[in-house]
């Protein structure tokens, strides 16, 4: 089912995303799924005017890139006016499937889109099937997964960050402006207030290092961010030391957290709880350091090492330090 | 001033969720009101007690036990409730038209509070479509709210500054005028638990309920049908490194870097 002819090939809208001048290293994941199922992709840049990407797209296989703007009042951080000039755009270009990564841009974006055009939308896809538009996805938190049919004249999409591994497939780029003059009259952006915790992404991080409880407090904190510079890996932690106070909401995972998706989860002092699964059950390993052979984190990882947290960390980071392979960096 | 608030009835997050015949769950597990609709609920009566002249509605869409999640918001301080009772919930499209309509043929909205998503279905849209089909202006995962109410203004010159959180914990700060929607996130507030009598007051209030054929609208053409539900295992390998911590630790970095390749 997954075979499409050149016949009914579709045009794929993607909305690009870009995260300090650069695209996000998971929006090339989301391109080669799209661009698996043999459709026209056309690369949809709304933020920035001034960033040249199409080595960067065409690389993975982009042929239409259609920048966007908007006159007299800039797209620029306005989700409204964005939803407005995409819609126009996949209006004149005949794009009738659209998608994105999920993240807390595409959470924003791709339903207000979807709710514009009246058309069905799912988000946080593990899988699409762009031929007959079945799309998989995660539900109570993770506990099943859905095989949902959408019906109608647009098809949306958001894509779980790091499902599909990106695949180069170098072509032709052919950029395309695409002046629109969309307002927002109801809704503006005054203002945009750093978060105590900038450069924290991680729903797109590739490893991730947690801690639980068992932290104690902020400072403790620094023995998971010595690990993590080694590993280049994003801190997280479980509800408990966020509601405590020692890290922010932000570096939260689970249900009422971030869902997360890393090629590796450390867990340290952390129980695994189901609600702090619910964020990071699909990690590809999950590793947990824990004083409790019995906690549920322990008999739900790959690999386990009973200890304390304060032992073992820095071990593991001094360890890490060694090896040729992460020294590179 | 006149806020709905739109909420859900779910299965307790700590639940184990099995499954029952066409792709229905088992449903005889604890129900409860969603977690962020819990905030929602929560900001709505705060702004009725500081704001003079304020009626709080709790609206759900549901079957028969939706109900008592219903009472919870009446026993957290929402006046009364609307019920669109159903034994068979529509997908998220046609969900928040019933629910918009419900609520314009109710009254005439200030403020719309939903929770910023649901933690079944998960699907994260529903406070934009009834944004959408009411045609007024959103925001969600709102961690901050202020509002400029002056009641001898026309409805549409108040607004609302709504700090919406994003990647890294920062906050656009939105203005809107009213009426809007506020999706609810969870560092908007902390929800209060209700006393006994308010729960018992709570059991005198009103309740209104309607049939959703009955609001009079049309099978929309776009949907969203789920073909296959399954309960999701994940196969782990479960291997205890044994040994000193510095053997176990250097196990644990040959398995990763040999054997998972990770780096
Ligand atoms: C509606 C709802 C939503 C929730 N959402 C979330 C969420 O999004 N994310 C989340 O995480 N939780 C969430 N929770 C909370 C969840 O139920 C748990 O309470 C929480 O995950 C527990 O955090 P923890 O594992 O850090 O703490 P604990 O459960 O207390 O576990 C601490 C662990 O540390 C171990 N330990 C102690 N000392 C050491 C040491 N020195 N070295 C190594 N190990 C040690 C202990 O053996 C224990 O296993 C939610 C709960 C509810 C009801």
């Amino acid at each position: 089912m997954t075979l499409t002819t050149e016949n009914n090939a579709k045009k794929i809208g993607i909305l690009i995303e870009f995260e300090n001048g650069k695209i996000k290293k998971a929006e090339y994941g989301v391109i080669t799924a799209a661009r698996e199922a043999g459709h026209e992709l056309y690369a949809l840049v709304t933020e920035t005017e001034e960033i040249d990407c199409r080595e960067s797209l065409q690389i993975y296989g982009i042929e239409k890139i259609v920048m966007l703007s908007s006159k007299p009042e800039h797209l620029k951080q306005n989700p409204v006016r964005q939803a407005k000039a995409i819609i126009m755009a996949m209006n004149h270009f005949g794009i009738h499937t659209l998608c994105g990564l999920t993240s807390p841009w595409g959470k924003d974006l791709l339903p207000r889109i979807a709710a514009a055009l009246d058309a069905p939308l799912v988000i946080d896809c593990l899988h699409v099937n762009f031929a007959d538009n079945i799309a998989q996805k995660p539900q109570y938190s993770g506990k099943t997964v859905a095989d949902i049919k959408v019906r109608g004249t647009y098809y949306i999409f958001g894509i779980r960050p790091n499902v599909t591994e990106a695949v180069e497939a170098p072509c032709r780029a052919e950029i395309i402006h695409f002046e629109t003059n969309v307002d927002s009259k109801r809704f503006k952006v005054k203002d945009v207030k750093p978060g105590a915790s900038r450069g924290v992404n991680l729903s797109e991080a590739d490893i991730i290092i947690s801690g639980g409880r068992a932290m104690r407090n902020t400072e403790n904190y620094k023995i998971l961010y010595d690990c993590a510079e080694v590993l280049n890996a994003a801190v997280g932690a479980s509800r408990v030391a966020v509601d405590a106070g020692w890290v922010p909401h932000a570096m939260q995972v689970g249900q009422t957290g971030a869902t997360v998706n890393p090629k590796l989860y450390i867990a340290c002092g952390i129980s695994g709880s189901v609600q702090h699964f619910a964020g990071m059950k699909t990690a590809g390993i999950i590793v947990a350091v824990n004083t409790d052979p019995d906690a549920n984190m322990m008999r739900n990882c790959d690999y386990g090492i009973t200890g304390d947290l304060f032992e073992i960390v820095p071990i593991f980071t001094r360890q890490l330090k060694e090896v040729p392979e992460l020294n590179q960096l | 001033m006149k806020i709905y608030v739109c909420i859900k009835h779910v299965p307790d997050s700590a639940v184990q969720i099995t499954l029952m015949a066409k792709n229905q769950i088992d449903e005889s597990v604890t129900f409860l009101m969603n977690p962020y609709d819990e905030h929602a609920v929560e900001e709505a009566v705060r702004l009725k007690e500081r704001i003079a002249d304020c009626e709080v509605v709790a609206v759900t869409l549901g079957k028969e036990g939706a109900l008592s999640t219903l009472q919870s918001a009446l026993a957290m301080g929402a006046d009364r409730g609307v019920f669109i009772k159903t034994d068979d919930p529509p997908d998220a499209i046609l969900t928040a038209k019933l629910l918009a309509t419900a609520i314009s043929q109710d009254g005439l909205p200030d403020i719309i509070f939903t929770g910023k998503e649901s933690i079944d279905s998960q699907g994260m849209q529903t406070a934009f479509r009834i944004g959408a089909a009411l045609d007024i202006p959103v925001a969600v995962n709102v961690a901050a709210l202020s509002l400029d109410w002056d009641s001898n203004q026309v409805s549409n010159q108040n607004r609302v500054l709504a700090e919406c959180e994003k990647s890294g914990g920062d906050r656009d700060v939105i203005e809107m005028h009213l009426p809007c929607v506020i999706g609810a996130g969870k560092s908007l507030n902390l929800p209060r638990y209700p006393t006994l009598p308010q729960i018992m007051k709570a059991r005198k209030k009103k309740i209104k309920q309607i049939d959703p054929d009955s609001l009079g609208i049309e099978k929309p053409l776009a949907s969203m049908e789920i073909l296959k539900l399954q309960v999701t295992t994940y196969k782990r390998k479960n291997r205890i490194l044994e040994g000193s911590p510095e053997q176990a630790v250097s196990r644990l970095i040959k398995c990763l870097h040999e054997e998972e390749k990770v780096f």
